[in-house]
């Protein structure tokens, strides 16, 4: 569990990047903190592994203030996955992978072996080990990187806005390929986009913010979206301009059971299973949220 | 180049001893540069100070350097201790900007990684600063190199400037072939040594052919991804 109390940055130039922030990360679920740039929220992930000190309050992981470790030490019990995949150009793939346990003083034989077996995890082909990062493609040096932020076995993984570099479709996929990661290894992520979609698809705790790190609203996918705090939240997801109210077009004949879901301007958003004119119900758990079957697969290679 | 065939035994030996002599600054000119080079980009007040210095170095002249240093160091003034300090001095002087700009070179997106994952100050340097500032070190030692080997022909004047002892001897002479010996024999030596950091360099630093050839740049295709994931990614 990671905690913020009343945490607090101001930095040199007098730029108020975080004011009174507080807020409990849960162990083993995924917490996306989700805003416009300018709402600090790089600055708190940033603060959990002390590459920013905070002005003023506290911060404790299971209890121990962080203030109170080497950062050094504290950084290396912490993945830690960025923008761009910050790959070091002039390590091969699985020296990138490998520099964490190495650092710890983990033979350097040993580390490339786990090392191996983290592009499995990560679903890369080990025929990439002995390439550096130019030789790749976006997407497999971000697969790398989360590769890398997961090496020492960390129990906590920062992600800061990993997959804002990538092509939509790359996305879509590494964002499926984190779902399944985090139901296997149950880490606590701690995930900063600006894209809220993407906090929905990730979170099991969403955390919207305002300017200066201000919490406009905290719960799960489906409570903000059923009950936005205020406008800014509405106007954040989208609820505002009826992106988030769908209706069945009443227009477009049925498809089997299947009718076409609108939203409230009237564009296609998707289907809806309508057996018998009742629509269709059911309970999802954000455990068993759709990942195809043979995604499965990769996780024992 | 009936002169050369005379007289090989001596041009050769003078090759080696412009060699040694040069090699000598060039090396403890690049060693002492890292450093000044690296407190120049971090510290904007070490920049103030060293990159002015550097150049204020540069424009003493090289005779009133050979001649004056005797006087500083205490050596004899025909100790060839005089010219190996003087050139490293200029070494120096060159260096410590090119250094500075080498470090400044290196990407901050990737030395925050690198922090970020857990490198101390040490490790960040060794690991990740030093090796990167490689191909902007590179360039820069060798403008050294090629500028230590032909100014050491000036020491000459004070007796230990190797090759260019057939510059003031073919002058006094006044036998042209001599001259051109020597100045064609301090070129192959630039030549050799440029050769030498140039492949010193590819060995060390492998990653770097992939940014000079864009052709072999070529992204593997994502289909490189395990068969089994990538065919539901």
């Amino acid at each position: 569990m990671i905690e913020f109390r009343s945490v607090a940055k101001r930095f040199p130039d007098g730029t108020i990047a975080v004011d009174d922030f507080s807020l409990v990360i849960p162990s083993r679920k995924t917490t996306v903190l989700v805003g416009s740039s300018g709402s600090g929220k790089t600055t708190l992930l940033r603060m959990i592994n002390r590459m920013v000190d905070p002005s003023s309050g506290v911060i404790e992981i299971d209890g121990e203030s962080i203030l109170d470790r080497n950062p050094v030490a504290l950084r290396r019990s912490i993945g830690y996955v960025m923008q761009n995949s910050g790959l070091l150009p002039h390590f091969k793939v699985v020296d990138n992978v490998a520099t964490v346990p190495v650092l710890n003083g983990v033979p350097r034989k040993v580390a490339r072996a786990q090392a191996l077996e983290l592009l499995d995890t990560v679903g890369l082909s080990r025929d990439l080990a002995n390439r550096y990062p130019a030789e790749l493609s976006g997407g497999q040096q971000q697969r790398v990187g989360v590769a890398r932020g997961l090496a020492a076995n960390p129990n906590i993984l920062l992600m800061d806005e990993p997959f804002g570099a990538v092509d939509p479709i790359v996305r879509a996929e590494l964002q499926q390929e984190t779902i399944r990661l985090q139901r296997d290894l149950d880490k606590t992520v701690v995930f900063v986009t600006h894209d809220i979609d993407e906090a929905f698809l990730l979170g099991d705790q969403v955390v919207i913010l305002e300017k200066g790190a201000k919490i406009a609203q905290l719960g799960t996918p489906g409570e903000i979206l059923a009950n936005p705090a205020n406008e800014f939240v509405a106007s954040f997801i989208g609820a505002d301009r009826g992106k988030r109210r769908l209706i069945v077009d009443a227009n477009v004949a049925p498809r089997g059971d299947d009718r076409v879901l609108v939203d409230a301007g009237g564009y296609p958003v998707g289907l809806i299973a309508a057996p018998d004119g009742r629509l269709a119900t059911g309970s999802p758990s954000p455990k068993s949220r759709s990942i195809s079957n043979k995604t499965d697969q990769a996780g024992d290679a | 180049m009936v002169w050369l065939w005379n007289n090989l035994g001596l041009v050769l030996s003078l090759t080696l001893e412009h060699a040694r002599l040069s090699a000598v600054p060039i090396v403890v000119g690049f060693a002492a540069s890292i450093p000044l080079g690296w407190l120049a980009n971090r510290y904007r007040i070490a920049r103030g100070i060293l990159l002015p210095t550097g150049s204020i170095l540069f424009t003493i002249p090289s005779i009133a350097l050979f001649v004056s240093l005797p006087l500083v160091l205490g050596t004899k003034i025909l100790d060839p201790t005089n010219v190996v300090v003087a050139l490293t001095i200029y070494a120096v002087a060159i260096m410590v900007r090119g250094a500075a700009d080498a470090f400044g070179s290196v990407s901050a997106d990737v030395q925050l990684s690198a922090t970020a994952i857990g490198n101390s100050p040490w490790t960040r340097f060794w690991s990740v600063q030093f090796p990167l500032a490689g191909p902007v070190l590179l360039a820069n030692l060798r403008v050294v190199s090629v500028s230590t080997v032909s100014l050491l022909s000036v020491a000459a004047l004070v007796g230990n400037g190797g090759l260019g002892y057939l510059f003031i001897n073919g002058y006094q002479r006044d036998f042209p072939e001599e001259v051109l010996v020597g100045i064609i024999a301090i070129l192959l030596l630039a030549l050799l040594f440029d050769l030498v950091l140039v492949v010193v360099g590819r060995l060390l630093m492998p990653w770097e052919r992939l940014r000079r050839r864009p052709s072999r740049l070529k992204p593997v295709h994502d289909s490189a991804v395990h068969d089994s994931a990538g065919a539901a990614l």
